[in-house]
């Protein structure tokens, strides 16, 4: 078989990049808890393979997450990505046609348009020869819109961007060299020996009228094999690792595989496969205060190199709105406070003082209720919360009316995950003892850790928005829609934290009317308050706040309603307007039933009276 | 003869008003409310010496009533602007007054209490703040809460609305330390049997005989300072309460229930006061209060020549500390349109 020189970069890149890939996919995967790589076991040969080579397949080659976000970065990436697979397998085919043989070197269908000089015959032949002139153009749209976006990200929907390290400028130059010196290499041998296809055989023509094609054909095949070279040995310090990354974390995904409490192969892998496409800059609330190097995409870059600071790692709010919003779908906030885990000490955190006396509750008791620390700040939900509670009759124990330790959420959020799996602990043992079955949380930052954390079989945990829709449902609760327009904020730890924006929605439009606005659900603000950030300072959350304001204040409500004593709590500081829990509306709303009845039923006796 | 108008008629206004009637001007005092007096009207005694309001008020009163100035009542500035080295000031809207000089002595507003949610104001029953209790503090104040008994326990509860980053007011309001400890006294006399605690956590006696009364509230009138922050407060069925706190002294937390809690509310800036300002051209400081041309020699002066300032629209400030701050305003006045 002939051969030549200019294989040899091109062939040893090759072989490098594959080498590496094995040996450090192995470790990460040989760093996975038992459970995960029994999963990655029984899950190999089922359905969820399948899915997860779909789900490759959307969103690694076709990138429809960035189509989404905007059309023309979603072209880019889908030519540059499912392009260049293509070429690939249709270089591959095309080379296993010719050769009539299955095991043709991988060079051989690099390099076709070299070795084969003679041109294609058959229908076949002339067909895939077409299809890959015809992928070529595609990708180098695709690259000709890159070139383009370096000028003006704007067109692109990308109104921050991140700074390339040296690694990803070699790899970038490598990459946006590749596919023109391809193009003109094939052209120009196409110019001499005729053997071109729809495109590069005029290009070739033009060519070799124009340029001394003969002199020019071994260093451009060159160039396109040392380019090639050159991104496969720079892909390990770049961030196009998350290329081949992705699509391992896409199958463990599939296979159920997630964050734990610990830094695992599975969270080096999240790490790997953040491409630093930068969206994640454009929906983080903290750039509204000015704080502009804590964002997710930097966090992952500094967990990379070996230098995450302290003051990047906890100046987060731990929103998720970058993770709503990362086109590769990592778990962003898990994979903080993973980190956050690590770099934390514990302190004096022996709750020796929680002693679990005896629990009465009594038998009736239809529902715990746990108010959390937040709303005892905010003893307006309480008292409404009770006073719904007598109006549809329900015997309830309210667990931390008086004295309970915290849900232990916060200190998770911050990273202290020994010390909050002591009040886990405690908690879960008053909340069993006491035989109830449903278990009603006011505050959404309690309900994340109830129903992530704690282990309650047969215990039903529901926030309150949850559970007074559900009261309503079974027409427990008398029913009154008010003249009121009403902004729902989705508070981050109810919505993106646990996925409930209906509920809170369904209930409140009984009872007043809800105005949707621009930014909610899944792209809801943060209100500014969180407890997760423990850096930010206090003028930097009244900034993200009032940004926040701004837009729900432009709807013209009469009051803003939330479903988190904290959320509220932080806007009703602003003092901009009148700032309620759903449960306060909803007490708001049957009270003024109730008053109305009165009167009427007044109204009535004074008839009956005068008859 | 030089016509100056005065913007507000509480202490600050008629004072100024007052002394530029002397000096033989003639002055115009607008005053949004039906009487004058401003927030002196809510209160009923004064610290360091219980003096009754009355007494303060009955003086502004003959003030009014025998000094040839004039009051419009019921009546708002709408907008302020210079004209040819004059004031043209619109009034409701309508109609128009023409001055030399304009005194700002719009006063300031309280605290409103229910933003700190937490202590339960407007929520629960027995939460009252201190502008409350004074009404309640008058021979004839029904004191009684639930059932109808006198509370047994009462707790006051300082610097509400002021030295808070949380409520957004970062400053001190001067005069809520010995309202309280003043309150307290009061308190202990009208109910001897109570017991009595005043959660601070900083005491600031800065004024002629407050520490005094302070020492006397610990020593004969029993009256318990815990230093710390009140973190919350919840009501129990019989709407008592349960208040939660940290005694920084002895450095550890503390329940307690008790049948009132007292909200020593601070001092704001008037809701208008940055828009007013904005619309003749003075500033305001980060607190939202007026800021002066300089602290020191000029505490009168706005940004504004012609424009003065009189009273607590400038700084939380006590009544004889304001009664001051107006007779300097008065003199400024007067010494600038001397000298015009």
């Amino acid at each position: 078989m002939e051969t030549n020189p200019f294989i040899w970069p091109f062939t040893i890149g090759l072989l490098f990049i594959s080498c590496f890939l094995i040996i450090i996919v192995s470790i990460w995967i040989s760093g996975l808890s038992h459970i995960d790589k029994s999963r990655i076991v029984h899950s190999i040969f089922t359905r969820k393979s399948l899915l997860a080579i779909r789900e490759t397949f959307m969103e690694s080659l076709l990138h429809r997450k960035i189509f989404r976000k905007n059309l023309v970065l979603g072209y880019m990436h889908m030519s540059l990505a499912f392009g260049w697979f293509l070429l690939i397998v249709v270089g591959h085919i095309q080379a296993w046609n010719y050769y009539r043989s299955l095991s043709v070197p991988a060079y051989k269908a690099i390099f076709f348009r070299y070795f084969v000089t003679e041109p294609a015959t058959t229908l076949s032949e002339k067909t895939l020869a077409a299809c890959v002139d015809l992928l070529l153009v595609f990708i180098l749209s695709g690259v000709m819109l890159a070139y383009f976006k370096r000028l003006n990200s704007r067109v692109f929907g990308i109104k921050k961007t991140t700074k390339l390290k040296a690694g990803d400028r070699i790899a970038l130059t490598a990459l946006w060299l590749i596919f023109p010196l391809r193009f003109l290499a094939e052209s120009v041998s196409a110019g001499i020996h005729h053997n071109g296809s729809i495109v590069s055989q005029p290009t070739g023509q033009i060519l070799s009228s124009l340029l001394p094609v003969h002199s020019l054909e071994m260093p451009l095949w060159w160039a396109y094999s040392l380019a090639l070279t050159l991104f496969f040995v720079s892909l390990p310090v770049s961030r196009y690792m998350h290329i081949p990354v992705e699509v391992v974390l896409i199958f463990l995904r599939n296979y159920g595989i997630r964050i734990k409490k610990r830094i695992d192969g599975y969270s080096r892998i999240q790490v790997y496969s953040c491409s630093r496409c930068g969206i994640c800059l454009d929906s983080c609330q903290m750039t509204h205060a000015e704080i502009k190097d804590t964002q997710s995409v930097y966090v992952l870059k500094h967990i990379r190199n070996k230098n995450l600071t302290d003051e990047k790692l906890f100046n987060c709010l731990l929103c998720g709105r970058c993770q709503s919003d990362c086109p590769v779908g990592l778990s962003l906030n898990d994979l903080r406070i993973t980190q956050r885990i690590e770099s934390t000490k514990e302190y004096n955190s022996s709750y020796e003082y929680l002693k679990n006396g005896p629990v009465e509750v009594s038998p009736q008791t239809e529902v715990i209720y746990f108010a959390g620390c937040m709303t005892h700040l905010t003893p307006a939900i309480i008292k409404s919360m009770k006073e719904i509670f007598a109006v549809a009759r329900v015997k309830y124990w309210f667990m931390d009316e008086d004295k309970t330790s915290c849900c232990g959420r916060p200190l998770m959020q911050v990273g202290q995950y020994e010390a909050a799996k002591k009040l886990i602990g405690h908690n879960q043992e008053r909340i069993l003892a006491s035989k109830a079955n449903k278990l009603v949380v006011s505050c959404p930052i309690c309900f994340k850790v109830f129903n992530e954390d704690y282990a309650l079989p047969g215990i039903t945990v529901q926030h309150h928005s949850e559970y007074l829709l559900e009261l309503m449902v079974n027409k427990r609760l008398p029913m009154n829609k008010m003249p009121l327009r009403v902004v729902y904020h989705d508070p981050c730890e109810l919505g993106r934290g646990s996925g409930i924006y209906h509920q809170p929605r369904l209930l409140l439009d009984e009872y007043a009317e809800v105005i949707p606005v621009k930014n909610e659900k899944e792209t809801a603000f943060c209100c500014g308050g969180s407890l997760a950030n423990i850096k930010i300072q206090m003028n930097e959350r009244n900034q993200i706040r009032d940004e926040a304001l701004e837009e729900y204040l432009s709807y013209r409500p009469d009051v803003l309603a939330t479903a988190c004593p904290l959320c509220k709590k932080t806007f009703a500081k602003s003092n901009k307007l009148p700032v309620h829990d759903i449960a306060e509306i909803v007490y708001m709303a049957i009270q003024e039933k109730q008053n109305l009845q009165k009167t009427e039923y007044k109204k009535e006796m004074k008839m009956e009276f005068w008859k | 003869m030089k016509h100056i108008v005065i913007i507000g008629g509480g202490i600050a206004g008629i004072e100024t008003a007052s002394a530029l009637t002397d000096a033989g001007h003639w002055v115009t005092v607008i005053e949004k409310e039906a009487q004058v007096g401003g927030k002196l009207n809510n209160w009923s005694y004064l610290f360091p010496d219980f003096t009754p309001v009355d007494k303060i008020k009955s003086v502004l009163q003959e003030k009014c009533s025998e000094k040839d100035f004039s009051i419009l009542h019921q009546t708002e500035v709408s907008s302020i602007h210079r004209k040819n080295g004059k004031f043209n000031i619109e009034i409701s809207g309508e109609h128009q007054l023409e001055a030399d000089a304009v005194v700002v002595a719009t006063g300031y507003e309280l605290f409103d209490a229910r933003r700190k949610e937490e202590y339960g104001y407007k929520i629960y029953d027995h939460v009252i703040t201190s502008a409350d209790l004074e009404q309640l503090l008058l021979p004839n104040g029904d004191l009684t809460v639930a059932a109808g008994e006198n509370p047994k326990r009462i707790a006051f509860v300082h610097c509400v609305g002021s030295r808070d980053e949380k409520s957004g007011n970062h400053y001190c309001s001067k005069v809520c330390c010995i309202t309280g400890v003043k309150q307290a006294i009061e308190l202990r006399k009208r109910l001897p049997e109570a017991e009595i605690y005043c959660f601070y956590m900083d005491l600031r006696m800065y004024g002629k005989r407050f520490e005094e009364l302070y020492r006397e509230a610990q020593e004969k009138y029993d009256i318990e300072f815990i230093r710390g922050r009140l973190s919350e407060a919840s009501e129990k069925i019989d709407k008592s309460l349960l208040i939660k706190a940290e005694d920084t002294l002895s450095g550890r937390p503390l329940k307690m229930n008790i049948d009132l809690l007292v909200l020593l509310v601070g001092m704001e800036a008037g809701k208008g006061t940055a828009s007013a300002a904005a619309s003749c051209g003075i500033g305001c400081e980060d607190s939202g209060f007026l800021k002066t041309a300089d602290s020191f020699l000029k505490s009168n002066f706005s940004e504004q020549e012609g424009i003065f300032l009189a009273g607590s629209c400038t700084a939380p400030m006590s009544v004889n500390d304001t009664i001051l701050h107006a007779r300097s305003a008065a003199q400024e006045v007067n010494n600038w349109l001397l000298r015009r």
